[in-house]
């Protein structure tokens, strides 16, 4: 037993060092000041209405692609659910084979591609149409979410779908149910599970990335992401960064708390 | 004699250059108890989805009560199912499951409320409205999966391998269970199953089918006792399945011996299969028997003793009360109407068709 137990000694070693040490280092920079008193001043920080509003948008764009992805992973997701194994193999990886591509590098090929002398826009003179203002706009931060994150939220919606019996829905056809009204009572209850994690999975990135907004929305708009990412790098504030990121957290813990307890609502049954 | 509740016209069914099904003709009648029967691959499971609306068929047609149902959806049907394994609705009370159909159809609240106590009570279930189906046994759950097939009152159920999941005393529970509901409720049953006792125990009348077609159809007994050929002889029950000659009417050479039986028609000097029962096989004293063996192996079965007899170059299965030590000389006999005289099939073709003539 004590030899099973010295087996998660290296996990151990990592977690502490890496994981505890720096939390409590962030608590300990969030609630103190430069001078190592203790202080609310950095959390309250987000109060000022520019942090404040940086928030908000977060929350706002972050929903917006969440939502997006939903959208459009979950009929994908289906429609590879009910096909032979051997072509959802090609077209899964047909998904995640951009993953495979630096995330940095995918994001500027959008940045190319919406400036104001991109792609786009130098085929739309190509036709003599007026140029579009598509970079530096919070739709251009909504696209690249959407575009980085929507292979987590059609990997675990596949997942959970193609675990749903085909029987089980053979059955609910069989007991006089239409095919929406299967979907409605069968198909999308049991697949909550896959929807929770879906959402989790892009919400939370897409809430505290600052690389997308960064190369995206130019220094215009600014993500949560962006301000935390100017007090350590620029203002080398570490503790009124801390103190944003501790907030952050929070947010984070309470959107995981309402999907959980709607994953449990959705396993109670939904009659 | 009821009249005909569902009739297969010609129904022919593929799935890429795998012929399943080949111009199949079935019809079941009213309140019957019928078993399609046969191995994995055989056909029947697709005959059932077919019958369900799972399946449409190439070609033929689906007639439901004199009317053509080929086209029509599952949930247009007035049949339901019941699945091999049970596909409850996990995240659904067991009330919520069997109340699945009946809200649908738009019922009373009350008479939903009724419906499922009446239902739960049908199959021993009384309580278990606000379980979930993870909570339950296997046969517990098979039991719910029939309860929400039969709490609709359909005209016909369809059960696929219901019991296959189940172990041994629970099966032999549930056939009981079942010949009481379908006799309580009136309802037309076809039953598909690869185990030939669960056939005989239930079936009014049993398909047997081999490879897209229909083999014998009839009673258990007939089924039983008078196989039409060799395959069906071989997948009901245990049996002797020998080589023979049928030398004129109602004498057939077996292994170099003749002996007297009830077969007429099948011409003069003519091969045919041989089918004898392990139970129908006598063993005598040397001199008594038809023709001579020695035992070579004996196993006690409970009931029975089965003994293996080797005569005439043949390993003759025999089941008997009555003991006979290994390396005993016997001599065997069989009484005329238990042998049963089969057509030889001329090609692979035709025994897979089961053709006679």
């Amino acid at each position: 037993m004590n030899k099973r137990k010295l087996l998660s000694g290296p996990y151990l070693v990592w977690s502490v060092a890496f994981i505890l040490i720096p939390l409590a280092m962030i608590f300990y920079y969030g609630f103190t000041n430069s001078e190592g008193q203790f202080t609310f001043e950095n959390v309250l920080a987000i109060g000022t209405v520019e942090n404040f509003k940086a928030l908000c948008l977060s929350l706002l764009l972050s929903l917006i692609s969440t939502l997006i992805c939903l959208i459009l992973a979950y009929p994908l997701a289906m429609m590879l659910s009910n096909m032979k194994v051997n072509r959802t193999g090609f077209i899964v990886l047909l998904f995640i084979l951009p993953m495979w591509m630096n995330f940095l590098l995918r994001t500027l090929a959008w940045q190319t591609l919406l400036e104001k002398n991109g792609v786009i826009n130098q085929v739309l003179g190509f036709f003599h149409l007026p140029p579009l203002q598509m970079i530096n706009t919070p739709g251009a931060i909504v696209l690249g979410m959407v575009y980085n994150f929507l292979p987590f939220m059609v990997l675990p919606l596949y997942n959970v779908l193609s675990k749903i019996d085909k029987d089980v829905i053979a059955a609910a056809r069989d007991l006089g149910a239409t095919p929406a009204y299967t979907f409605r009572k069968i198909i999308f209850p049991l697949s909550m599970p896959g929807i929770i994690s879906g959402i989790t999975m892009v919400f939370v990135p897409a809430l505290t990335t600052f690389v997308i907004s960064d190369l995206l929305g130019g220094s215009k708009i600014l993500l949560i992401g962006n301000v935390i990412d100017r007090q350590f790098q620029q203002g080398s504030n570490w503790n009124v960064g801390s103190g944003l990121s501790l907030v952050l957290m929070i947010f984070i813990f309470i959107s995981m708390l309402l999907t959980g307890k709607y994953d449990k609502n959705g396993e109670g049954g939904m009659f | 004699m009821n009249h005909t509740l569902v009739n297969l016209i010609d129904i022919s069914k593929s799935f890429g250059d795998q012929v399943i099904l080949d111009e199949l003709n079935l019809s079941i009648r009213e309140n019957e108890f019928l078993t399609l029967l046969g191995p994995s691959g055989c056909g029947k499971t697709t005959t059932l989805r077919i019958l369900g609306g799972f399946e449409s068929p190439d070609s033929g047609k689906v007639i439901f009560d004199g009317k053509d149902i080929t086209n029509l959806p599952p949930n247009k049907r007035n049949l339901n199912t019941v699945f091999q394994k049970y596909a409850l609705f996990s995240h659904m009370s067991i009330e919520e499951n069997i109340a699945f159909g009946l809200k649908i159809s738009g019922k009373s609240k009350a008479y939903i409320h009724d419906k499922v106590k009446y239902a739960l009570k049908l199959v021993n279930l009384d309580g278990y409205e606000n379980r979930l189906p993870d909570s339950l046994s296997g046969g517990q759950q098979q039991r719910v999966a029939i309860a929400r097939a039969i709490v609709n009152e359909p005209r016909l159920l369809l059960l696929d391998e219901p019991l296959g999941a189940l172990d041994l005393k629970l099966r032999q529970d549930m056939q009981y269970e079942l010949i009481r509901l379908k006799n309580e409720l009136g309802i037309t049953f076809i039953y598909v199953t690869h185990d030939q006792e669960e056939a005989l125990t239930m079936s009014d009348t049993i398909v047997v089918m081999n490879q897209g077609y229909i083999q014998q159809m009839g009673s258990p007994e007939d089924i039983y006792n008078e196989p039409q050929n060799a395959f069906v002889a071989d997948f009901i029950g245990e049996s002797n399945i020998l080589p023979g000659i049928m030398l004129e009417d109602k004498l057939v050479e077996i292994l170099g011996a003749k002996f007297p039986c009830v077969d007429v028609g099948f011409g003069k000097n003519k091969p045919v299969d041989v089918v004898i029962r392990p139970e129908d096989v006598d063993l005598l004293a040397p001199e008594e028997g038809t023709i001579q063996g020695v035992v070579s192996h004996l196993i006690f079965k409970g009931v029975h003793y089965e003994m293996e007899v080797q005569a005439n170059g043949f390993e003759w299965l025999v089941h008997s009360t009555d003991m006979f030590p290994v390396g005993q000389q016997v001599g065997i006999h069989v009484n005329p109407f238990d042998i049963q005289i089969m057509h030889k099939p001329e090609s692979e073709d035709e025994e897979a068709i089961g053709i006679n003539e």
